[in-house]
């Protein structure tokens, strides 16, 4: 349904003049930035009624959560947990988030579809606050701590996690 | 930061530990209203009189107090890793020494009862110090970031603006007379309003303004040197003025309305570089804030200027009005918006999640009843302010303002209603 970049392409291009993004905490912070933008047009779009653009962008924005989210469960979380041996730690709580985050994309995608502007403005709003408090505590805390943990690794990780479809 | 810092992931604190705060803060606001009904254009005589203190501490220790204090307690473990430890119990007994403490506080000043003063100083003195300490233990471990460095500022300014109170009540409860008293009340006032109530809104600004509308983050130089900067602008400020050195006051004063302007600025350019463009109440509040903000410091700097003004007795009521009304209690107000509803959200999504569907954020408060009452305060602020030039406006001002207050009352019960409505779905 949805009609957007792939989302490497996009980091491509994001990227200042070809430069290697160098931490992790660099890496899936400016992806935080690209879902928001995704979110905040979305929104807009639902707000002012404009149903056949939100469902576009609404696409491109699950999709591009859809990929955050595996980039960080299926690399990040695993290297960490392997890292410090801490599996119910922090990383425990970010994949507890992703699934309450899980549960309000359903919950807008049936808005989107049903056209009901005030649901989906209403579960938009609700997914905002959850998303940024839970991008927050990983960019100050676990990002950095993932950092420190995996030092010189952190070059490979990235590696890898650009390699996440 | 050190590996073990914020390590904790805790999750939010029972919902009784901010609400009970939060629910509680509009009531105080209401009774501050009901205070300037009953005391009429008469308050505006002198500033030193029993009855505008009795309301001034309505607004800080009541209403913004009890609010601030609740959002702590719900933000440390969210933005600074640090979670205050028996949190329950620990909020329990800060709220249970504090609301009797404001409440005899208030009494005290207008019943002119020196017995009260002395009650309300024992509650008061020990609810801050409970809190002080359990922020203390929790803010050594927290992150270091500059929204968690900026609240160890704010609570050091609390702690001096508590200690420098209790000197001046003391005053009040045994009659005794402390020479340079209209200093160490300014002491107080500075502390209390710039340090512990100022600096708690920068850095918390830091995390909320980005967040909820998507704005580009504030600078680094300024996130990072704001707090310390205001905190070491107010120690310099003070001692010129406990040295009575009576050239350098207006000069750090005026140091520390100018950082603030550029706090507030800055604030406002965020905002208008927003990514997120659907508007909503909590942008309106913080918008409105800001721009009371920089009217408030204008209007002082020309107080600097202008003997005259300065002189004048309504002129401190215009400052505070201002400030109070103005700036911290709309962007409290506006953040209470935000809070509320998604901690509802949060706590209830944890007990129905397949259970039952669970209500977004705007069915948990309507977006039409907080417009309503956010109309309401736009239209009490100028009035209030206004009420020192014109006296008689005091009694729309007290009673617009009042109305507001209990309309933010009513949505924040409507607010818990839902909550409690739904949490019965589960038993």
């Amino acid at each position: 349904m949805a009609i957007y970049k792939n989302v490497r392409q996009l980091h491509e291009e994001e990227r200042p003049s070809g430069k290697f993004m160098e931490t992790i905490s660099e890496y899936l912070s400016s992806d935080h930035h690209r879902c928001d933008d995704l979110f905040a047009l979305a929104e807009e779009l639902a707000g002012d009624g404009k149903w056949e653009r939100t469902a576009t962008e609404f696409g491109a924005f699950l999709e591009s959560m859809r990929h955050h989210f595996a980039m960080e469960e299926e690399v990040l979380f695993p290297t960490f947990e392997e890292r410090t041996g801490m599996s119910m730690g922090p990383t425990q709580i970010m994949r507890m988030e992703h699934q309450q985050m899980r549960g309000l994309f359903d919950a807008m995608a049936q808005a989107v579809e049903k056209r009901d502007q005030d649901d989906f403005l209403g579960q938009a709003e609700t997914l905002l606050v959850l998303m940024q408090q839970h991008n927050l505590k990983e960019e100050q805390i676990l990002y950095h701590m993932a950092d420190q943990v995996l030092g010189g690794e952190a070059r490979d990780v990235i590696a890898r996690l650009r390699a996440v479809a | 930061m050190t590996p073990q810092a914020g390590l904790s992931f805790e999750q939010a604190p029972p919902i009784l530990v901010p609400f009970r705060f939060f629910l509680s803060a509009p009531v105080f606001g209401v009774l501050a209203a009901l205070t300037l009904l009953w005391q009429g254009p008469a308050l505006f005589d002198s500033r030193w009189m029993p009855p505008a203190l009795a309301l001034t501490h309505l607004m800080t220790l009541g209403f913004l107090g009890l609010a601030m204090l609740g959002a702590m307690f719900q933000m440390l473990p969210v933005v600074a890793g640090a979670p205050i430890s028996r949190a329950n119990s620990v909020s329990l007994g800060v709220f249970g020494l504090l609301v009797p403490g404001v409440l005899t506080l208030a009494s005290g000043f207008l019943l002119v009862s020196p017995e009260l003063i002395r009650l309300a100083m024992g509650l008061l003195g020990s609810g801050f110090t409970l809190f002080i300490l359990a922020v203390a233990v929790s803010l050594k471990r927290a992150a270091n970031n500059p929204t968690s460095r900026g609240m160890r500022f704010a609570v050091l300014a609390l702690t001096v603006t508590a200690t420098f109170g209790l000197v001046l009540a003391s005053n009040y409860g045994w009659g005794w007379w402390i020479a340079n008293r209209i200093q160490i009340t300014s002491i107080h006032l500075a502390w209390g309003l710039l340090g512990w109530v100022g600096v708690l809104v920068v850095s918390v600004s830091y995390q909320v303004v980005p967040m909820f509308q998507l704005t580009p983050a504030y600078p680094k130089p300024l996130s990072a040197w704001l707090p310390p900067g205001l905190f070491v602008l107010l120690l310099l400020w003070t001692a010129f003025t406990l040295g009575n050195m009576e050239a350098l006051v207006p000069v750090a004063g005026g140091a520390i309305a100018l950082a603030f302007a550029l706090y507030a600025g800055v604030t406002l350019r965020l905002q208008t570089q927003r990514r997120r463009k659907i508007s909503d109440v909590t942008l309106l509040f913080w918008r409105y804030g800001m721009a009371a903000l920089l009217l408030v410091l204008t209007l002082w700097l020309a107080g600097q200027a202008v003997p005259q003004l300065d002189n004048w007795p309504g002129y401190p009521f215009l400052l505070g009005m201002l400030f109070i009304g103005g700036f911290v209690v709309s962007v409290v107000n506006g953040m209470l918006y935000k809070i509320l509803p998604f901690l509802i959200w949060f706590h209830l999504q944890s007990r129905l999640t397949g259970i039952a569907k669970i209500p977004n954020m705007k069915e948990i408060l309507p977006e039409k009843a907080m417009r309503r009452q956010m109309r309401l305060h736009f239209a009490a602020v100028p009035l209030l302010a206004l009420a020192p030039l014109m006296p008689p406006l005091i009694y729309p001002a007290a009673l617009i303002f009042g109305v507001s207050m209990l309309l933010l009352e009513t949505n924040l019960i409507f607010a818990f209603g839902v909550y409690r409505r739904n949490l019965k779905l589960v038993s």
